[in-house]
């Protein structure tokens, strides 16, 4: 128990009990990560030391043999080049929308603006899954199955952003600042470009790092939008050769730890950003 | 330019925007709530309304009460398991904040929650294999017998809701470590001079503080377990390519009946029951919000 005297001094920290709340909190760190190191460390394994017990975590014997064969056997690197094209455009697109609607929907009120922007936050109550069947039949429609557009489609806006901008703007950007612009001639546009988006760069950068998470993870809907190998994005690809005749754990894994690794490393860089975002998610009310 | 009337603006930039929300959100929506009322298949061309027979048919559909009952098990599942130790790492987080090791510990217990589903999923299907995963290795050093862990009804629903628990305590965490922030000082100062120790002061001045933020966590916790599906889809699915056992969830006998049976009507109704459930959750926390700011 802390000293009840001197409840914030640094000394405090580093009681016998703060210690001990440290070696907790290491060892489930390391747990949590422990999936992800194994199946990094198995994608360099030779198939003996995959049946090794315990399993090693750094690997005897390094290969690449795993790696080389699954990008020999699957067209890996392709589907992770589909990945950052969906995912790099549905980036911009949410967020171009977003800075847009959240701007005008926070600093001009014309009557029926409250309206829509209830609405807006209505759909984002919906989850995706439950409207996925008619847009799916309107792409099918639209002939753009297995196309660019047609994965797109799902991925185009997001309610969350437009909350994340109008919520910002409210807050953070005085009227007077619009008005002094206006008084000296600008344009609406220009002040949207030139003084708006440049003060909204927190918050576009945390809406940045969560829209592309969100179309690099997306699953069930690329999944029924592509049915042929070339246009697969990467979850699916890999959802798809982890169900077919493979038994190799060696491949799999290397394929999954290519697919994990960009991820990972992307959210190391873009951490607080994305901290921030998640975050936001949560002060709703 | 300053004669411009002052609504051209917002209205044409907001134009494009409310234009793709009409199709891609409000349109789809309300096509799921027609559709739900017909019998309409995709390779029949005559499609009549049915009014709400497709309801009905879901009551007593064996695969579709399956797939409640596990969608069910494993939402509550994940969510016992994700309050209670989401909330209790964020207070050990919490009292090491500032510390260059609180970083390590945000991190790797957040990174389950971001990395992509199928890969990590991979990964757990490695650790639960029945042959080759460590798991069975290791209970078998305390003399239990191996399992069958993705091949079993029961134990491929455990090992759901592990995955699914080990992906969303990242997300507890962190939002648990923002409600705890907001704590006052001096209401734990208070109470440590009323004599109250760390624990104490924790149970009694922040958790009823974070009653509101829990609500929160359960409620998206929750709602995100209704809507699992690449988890089970790569778990439960047989490596050999043989037709393995399927967890079926809510999600995938929906696709299933819209895909593979062509009964989009039929599906549509499953959707709608997706989006009842996602409703009342949602209903219930802000009805227990409001009591609560009135009390």
């Amino acid at each position: 128990m802390s000293d009840p005297d001197h409840p914030s001094s640094d000394a405090d920290r580093n009681t016998p009990a703060g210690l001990a709340i440290d070696v907790v909190l290491f060892a489930v760190g390391l747990m949590m990560l422990l999936p992800l190191v194994f199946l990094i460390s198995n994608a360099f394994k030779t198939p003996p030391e995959l049946l090794a017990w315990p399993p090693t975590i750094i690997p005897d014997r390094p290969t690449l043999e795993n790696i080389l064969g699954v990008l020999h056997e699957t067209p890996l690197l392709h589907w992770i080049g589909n990945t950052l094209v969906f995912a790099g455009l549905s980036t911009a697109s949410i967020v171009t929308t977003s800075a847009i609607a959240g701007y005008v929907l926070g600093k001009f009120d014309l009557p029926w603006f409250p309206a829509v922007f209830g609405i807006i936050i209505a759909t984002s109550v919906v989850p995706f899954e439950v409207y996925m069947i008619p847009l799916y039949l309107n792409v099918q429609a639209a002939g753009m199955l297995n196309t660019l557009p047609g994965l797109l489609v799902g991925y185009l806006v997001m309610s969350f952003g437009i909350f994340l901008v109008r919520q910002y703007v409210t807050t953070s950007i005085p009227d007077e600042l619009l008005e002094a612009a206006r008084v000296d001639g600008a344009g609406e546009g220009w002040i949207f470009l030139r003084i708006v988006v440049p003060l909204m760069r927190g918050p576009l950068g945390a809406l940045t790092v969560l829209a592309f998470f969100q179309a690099w993870t997306a699953f069930a809907w690329p999944l029924v939008v592509t049915t042929n190998k070339d246009t697969y994005t990467l979850e699916v690809g890999l959802a798809l050769f982890q169900t077919g005749f493979t038994v190799d754990i060696g491949h799999l894994s290397a394929a999954a730890a290519l697919a994990l690794v960009p991820s990972a490393l992307f959210f190391s860089l873009m951490r607080r950003n994305f901290v921030r975002g998640v975050a936001g998610t949560g002060l709703k009310e | 330019m300053r004669s411009k009337p002052k609504w051209l603006f917002p209205v044409l930039a907001l134009l494009p925007v409310l234009g793709l929300y009409a199709c891609l959100r409000i349109y789809p929506i309300a096509e799921t709530l027609r559709l739900s009322l017909f019998k309409w298949n995709i390779i029949s061309r005559r499609k009549p309304f049915v009014g709400l027979d497709n309801f009905i048919e879901l009551m007593s559909d064996p695969l579709f009460l399956e797939a409640i009952f596990n969608t069910t098990i494993v939402a509550f599942g994940v969510l016992v398991i994700t309050i209670p130790v989401g909330l209790a790492l964020a207070a050990l987080i919490n009292s090491r904040q500032g510390l260059r090791r609180s970083g390590f510990y945000e991190t790797s217990i957040f990174l389950p929650h971001v990395v992509s589903l199928v890969p990590a999923a991979m990964a757990w299907k490695w650790i639960f294999d029945a042959r080759l995963g460590p798991l069975n290795a290791l209970i078998g050093w305390f003399g239990i017998p191996a399992q069958a862990w993705l091949f079993d009804p029961v134990l491929s629903i455990v090992c759901l809701i592990v995955l699914c628990s080990w992906q969303s305590i990242g997300y507890a965490v962190l939002i648990f470590l923002v409600g705890l922030k907001n704590v006052p000082e001096a209401l734990y100062e208070a109470a440590r001079l009323d004599g109250a120790s760390s624990f104490q002061a924790f149970r009694y001045v922040a958790i009823p503080l974070l009653k509101p933020v829990m609500l929160y966590v359960s409620v998206i916790t929750l709602i995100s377990s209704y809507n699992i599906y690449a988890q089970a889809f790569v778990l439960a699915s047989d490596v050999q390519g043989a037709p393995g056992h399927l967890v079926r969830v809510l999600v995938l006998d929906m696709l299933e009946n819209s895909f593979r049976n062509y009964r989009v009507g039929y599906a549509a109704a499953e959707a709608v029951v997706l989006l009842a459930i996602v409703l009342v959750l949602t209903g219930a926390q802000f009805r227990l919000f409001r009591d609560r700011s009135r009390a």
